[in-house]
């Protein structure tokens, strides 16, 4: 039974539409479609590409085979493995004469590579050349692959012959030479900026299909740059009026709507001319008044020209009738049952309420009801027009129900998006003060972490500056009512950081503003803060610097400051904190406290957060000081410019920016042999201290290397001075400072002066005596080692030492972010299938269409008989016997027999279904995915 | 502009995946994606793209739309981007579009490419799509280049299609 079910089903396919495939290749679909679990269609895969791997290696593959193959390695692919050892093979394809050959490799290599692959240069030859056949399918096919692999670079080699295409005798070339180019002009607009102009001649081809192409090139460059290209208003506004007029061939109309997709690129260009344009505005008002008279709301498509007429008109010169015409559309939307449609009607609303405010109005109901709607979709769409239409008279609703929402949902980029809308909106249209931080609070408390930390500067210096206005009064109330808020909040468990951070600087800086708290109450509070979150430097940073701000108030005003015994204990601890900022930021405190009300008050004056502080950037009063130290011999110093590269260690910055070019060229280097170029700056990136360093831990140092090394380092080091052997040179080369530098300077940026140059010859010399150690591994050795050694040996080995070092610290980072992949384990894709299965299948109208997709094959050809033949057979067959592939097909929880009766038992009805099918069809219905006896059609 | 395709069925075995953005691109908003937000994961995991598609990211796109419920909107935002999608029998057709694009018009689109799929394949159901993959990435290009819509007449594109099945 087993077999001749696969015997038939191969035959069905054999006989659709001439699938020459092998067994073997069924074989692999079939068996991955019965796959049961992920692991097991990975075993499957993995297997498979065994197989692939061994064939594609075997001499003389008949090049049909290797059609096959390559279309196996797509399948691979398509679920998620590496092909990549068959990627030649692809490329090789293509340059087959066979068409069909030369069509599959085409389409592989489309799959497989990007832009920038290797292999792309491999096939730019062949695309050249079939450019030039006189197969337009071969130029096709070119052309298709253009539009996928062709990147900046290599844009140049094809364009003038796209360019010539342009005038084709056969449209499909046209239309995609247009394509292609519209995909140059993203990638590089300035490789086709003298171009343009043949896009407004393709506008005025004959064929509809290059006219409709253009448009999307045209769109593009329309957005931006509008006032080019408005004398092509009118042109627009005449094709979409024949366009309406059905002035299109019949073959473009879609649900008895002519050409919709063209008339919707066409109205999507009109907005861009006519917003702001009120010339261009007018000449456009007839066509879509007319449109709006002309679609069919019944269906999607005319929803969607519609949909697309009102986004038009709200971006255009406003006009009267039309956006009554509009208004009245949206409402359609809005009252129609279709989610779709409602969407549809808030984002028009959305859209509108800029111009006519009040249009909203009559919807309240109706927005609403999406307001509340499980749809998360369109509650967010409802949300987003909410925040449109928020004045000072409803924000505080809108705001409320935003932050409702903001609590309930897990996902974190939404959430950051809503906590910043409220945030907006309540710095916008805030009606009290103690409302602005009530709102404010529960921002922080549910999405603190989410907030940008500029809202939380923002909210600091709003309560400092108060709410501009000049009134004293007001401000302390609001900066009185927030420390109250704050005091109740602070409690609270887990907190985020950032509203722990605002809390703590608005208590230090107001705390005891008013008198209302003691000083001991507040610090105390502080502490504990300081405390519960002790692992966050930040909290303990902005708790420390309020403690000081509280006692600093206390001694300024002259009251005596007692220390609680946790803040005592606190500060003790952060005295010996391993971060220095906080370190700091006790000794500071530590250190205040001991001085008396007058200094005190000099250093940290009441309320004088919005006070700005003079910084004299040129340190200019330290003038004397450097003088003095200049005068007793200190050295003056060299900015930073001037510096950069010499002193590698000291300036990390700059070394950063040394590194890159260094790397990149030492990769190429290294695939050169390296005696036969002896100056090359490339051989002397390798610093000379490293082997030594790779030898270090692996084995014995043998004394000519390190004595040699030395003595390469001297030459390199002192030209011309004689130095004494041994590590006493060592020391002075440490000491030694600017020469040596140089030279280990101009190494390394490859800028070698004079000097540098003479004094890298002896190390080349060296490199090249040596050529056994893998300078990757030296690298690595040098990054492991470097760090020890440094102490020992000179700053410049140091130097050498670190570089590396980075290089490889690059590489281990680099390594965990691309293992995982495999090692991820991949989620069980038959898994999460389960569950839903039985949910669904009670209520599925797509049953329905199973069903008669299953039957209706019986009236279908001999391919589908056989399918037919399984579904009859599920019923009798068990869970396990019932083909998995067709259980996909139908789409039921396997085993179902009851599923399988009623789809057979719908077979006679299938043909009668068809007819009114037919006939819906032909009124112009269009099925929506709601309506099970419609959706029939869509496949039947 | 269309970012991606993908045909998926309920138990999320991809059926058919084009891109028309490289990865390489979509990474870069997956960067942007963890730069807003460095603290918390997103929702959506950071696919850990490698140059082959992902089987996680399609996964997620699936895991969006399977399990909404049939009466709801056929949009849903993904990353900054919004994913309209169509049930077919066993079959989700999802597409990946940019945020200002129209919906309707995408749905739309998609209907097309089934119509154009079932004209081809004559009674087109799952299995045609699975044995014959290739000629419905085929199909695809003629219909979507670069990520727009290149010919939407259906006629246009079965003749094309039928010019080349002449070859075979």
């Amino acid at each position: 039974m087993e077999q001749l079910k696969t015997i038939g089903r191969e035959l069905a396919m054999g006989s659709q539409g001439g699938f020459g495939q092998s067994k073997e290749f069924l074989d692999l679909v079939k068996s991955i479609g019965e796959a049961r679990s992920k692991a097991e269609e990975d075993r499957i895969v993995l297997s498979e590409i065994d197989i692939l791997k061994r064939r594609l290696l075997e001499p003389d593959v008949p090049k049909r085979k290797m059609k096959e193959y390559i279309i196996r390695l797509v399948y691979i692919e398509m679920l998620g493995h590496d092909a990549s050892f068959g990627y030649i093979h692809a490329v090789k394809m293509t340059h087959d004469d066979n068409l069909l050959l030369k069509r599959t490799g085409y389409l592989a290599v489309t799959l497989f590579l990007n832009e920038d692959h290797d292999l792309i240069i491999l096939i730019v030859n062949t695309i050249q050349k079939d450019l030039r056949s006189d197969n337009y399918l071969v130029v096709c096919a070119a052309l298709n692959a253009i539009c996928r692999l062709i990147n900046e670079e290599t844009i140049p080699a094809v364009l003038p012959q796209v360019v010539d295409l342009l005038n084709h005798q056969k449209e499909a070339v046209r239309k995609k030479a247009i394509m292609a180019l519209h995909r140059f002009h993203r990638k590089s607009p300035s490789s086709v900026s003298h171009l343009i102009s043949n896009f407004r001649k393709r506008l005025c081809d004959n064929d509809p299909g290059v006219m409709g192409a253009t448009l999307c090139p045209l769109f593009d460059l329309i957005s931006e740059d509008v006032t080019s290209y408005k004398d092509l208003v009118s042109s627009f506004v005449s094709i979409l009026k024949q366009v309406t007029e059905r002035r299109l061939p019949k073959s473009y109309d879609y649900h008895q709507m002519p050409a919709p997709f063209i008339q919707i690129k066409l109205l999507k260009i009109m907005a861009l001319l006519g917003s702001g344009d009120k010339s261009a505005s007018e000449i456009m008002y007839m066509v879509l008044g007319d449109l709006f008279r002309k679609c069919d709301s019944s269906t999607n498509i005319g929803n969607a020209i519609l949909y697309e007429c009102i986004r038009c008109i709200s971006c255009i010169l406003p006009n009267p009738k039309l956006l009554e015409a509009a208004a009245e559309a949206i409402s359609k939307f809005l009252k129609s049952d279709s989610h779709n449609l409602k969407y549809m009607g808030i984002d028009g609303l959305g859209r509108l309420i800029k111009i006519s405010p009040d249009i909203a109005e009559q919807h309240q109901l109706a927005v609403i009801d999406c307001l509340e709607d499980p749809d998360d979709t369109l509650k967010r769409k409802t949300f987003e027009l909410l925040y449109k239409m928020t004045k000072s008279s409803n924000v505080e609703v809108i705001v409320d129900r935003m932050i409702d929402y903001m609590i309930s949902i897990n996902d974190n980029h939404y959430k950051t998006e809503i906590a910043s809308r409220c945030v907006e909106l309540a710095e916008q249209f805030a009606p009290s003060n103690q409302w602005f931080i009530q709102i404010m609070n529960k921002v922080f408390e549910h999405a603190g972490d989410l907030v940008n930390i500029k809202v939380a500067h923002n909210l600091m210096r709003l309560i400092a500056e108060g709410f501009g206005e000049d009134d004293d009064d007001a401000d302390s109330k609001l900066r009185l009512s927030a420390v109250e808020s704050y005091l109740q909040i602070i409690s609270e468990p887990k907190l985020p950081s950032l509203f722990l951070q605002v809390i703590s600087w608005v208590l230090g800086e107001y705390g005891t503003a008013d008198g209302k708290y003691s000083a001991s109450y507040i610090s105390g509070k502080l502490c504990d803060v300081a405390d519960a979150y002790s692992s966050d430097e930040n909290v303990k940073g902005y708790a420390v610097s309020a403690l000081m701000k509280i006692y600093a108030f206390e001694i300024a005003s002259g009251r005596k400051v007692d220390v609680l015994p946790e803040c005592q204990s606190l500060i003790e601890e952060l005295l010996a904190s391993h971060s220095t900022d906080l370190q700091q930021r006790a000794y500071e405190l530590q250190a205040l406290i001991a001085l008396d009300a007058r200094a005190v008050e000099s250093i940290i004056p009441l309320d004088a957060s919005c006070e700005d502080i003079e910084v004299d950037k040129d340190l200019s009063f330290l003038n004397g000081y450097i003088q003095q130290a200049i005068e007793s011999g200190a050295q003056p110093y060299i900015s930073e410019r001037e510096r950069s590269g010499m002193f590698e260690t000291t300036d990390y910055h700059s070394q950063d920016h040394h590194e890159v070019p260094a790397h990149a060229l030492r990769f190429e280097a290294y695939e050169l042999p390296k005696p036969s170029m002896p100056t090359q700056a490339s051989t002397e990136l390798v610093p000379v201290p490293e082997p030594s360093y790779y030898s270090d831990p692996h084995q014995p140092i043998p004394t000519s290397l390190v004595s040699e090394r030395e003595s390469s380092e001297i030459k390199l080091r002192l030209d011309g001075v004689k130095q004494k052997w041994g590590r006493p040179s060592y020391q002075s080369t440490t000491s030694a400072s600017s020469t040596p530098q140089q030279s280990t300077n101009g190494t390394t940026t490859h800028s070698d002066g004079g000097a540098g140059s003479s004094s890298s010859k002896p190390r080349t010399s060296y490199e090249s005596k040596k050529p056994e150690i893998d300078p990757e591994k030296q690298r690595l050795a040098a990054s492991l080692f470097g760090g020890s050694s440094s102490s020992r040996t000179d700053r410049k080995s140091s130097s050498g030492g670190h570089k590396p070092a980075k290089g490889t610290a690059n590489k281990a980072a680099s390594i965990p972010k691309e293992t995982p992949i495999p090692v991820q384990p991949q989620p069980d894709l038959l898994d999460f299938g389960e569950p839903t299965d039985t949910t669904v299948t009670a209520t599925d109208p797509f049953k329905e269409l199973e069903g008669l997709l299953d039957s209706s094959s019986h009236d279908g050809g001999g391919s589908t008989d056989v399918m037919g033949l399984y579904s009859d057979a599920a019923p009798v067959t068990t869970t396990t016997s019932v083909d998995s592939l067709l259980s996909e097909l139908s789409d039921s929880s396997k085993g179902n027999a009851r599923t399988y009766q009623s789809q057979t038992s719908k077979g006679p009805n299938s043909k009668e279904a068809l007819e009114k099918d037919a006939l819906v069809r032909q009124m112009g219905v269009n099925p929506t995915s709601q309506n099970p006896t419609l959706f029939k059609d869509l496949l039947g | 502009m269309i970012r991606f395709i993908l045909l998926q069925n309920r138990q999320g075995k991809t059926r058919l995946a084009k891109y028309y953005v490289p990865l390489e691109e979509s990474e870069k908003h997956k960067v942007e994606y963890e730069v807003q937000s460095t603290l918390y994961l997103p929702l959506f995991l950071p696919v850990s793209y490698s140059r082959v598609p992902d089987p996680q990211f399609s996964l997620q796109v699936h895991r969006l739309v399977v399990n909404r419920d049939a009466k709801f909107t056929n949009f849903v935002e993904f990353r900054t981007h919004k994913v309209i999608y169509r049930r077919y029998a066993g079959l989700f057709f999802s597409v990946c579009v940019d945020i200002t694009d129209n919906e309707l018009a995408y749905l739309e689109c998609i209907h097309l490419f089934v119509e154009i799929l079932d004209h081809f394949f004559s009674n087109v159901c799952e299995l045609d799509l699975v044995f014959n993959f290739h000629k419905v990435y085929l199909i695809l290009d003629e219909f979507i280049l670069a990520g727009e819509l290149q010919e939407t007449s259906k006629r246009a594109i079965i003749e094309r299609m039928s010019e080349l099945e002449k070859l075979e």
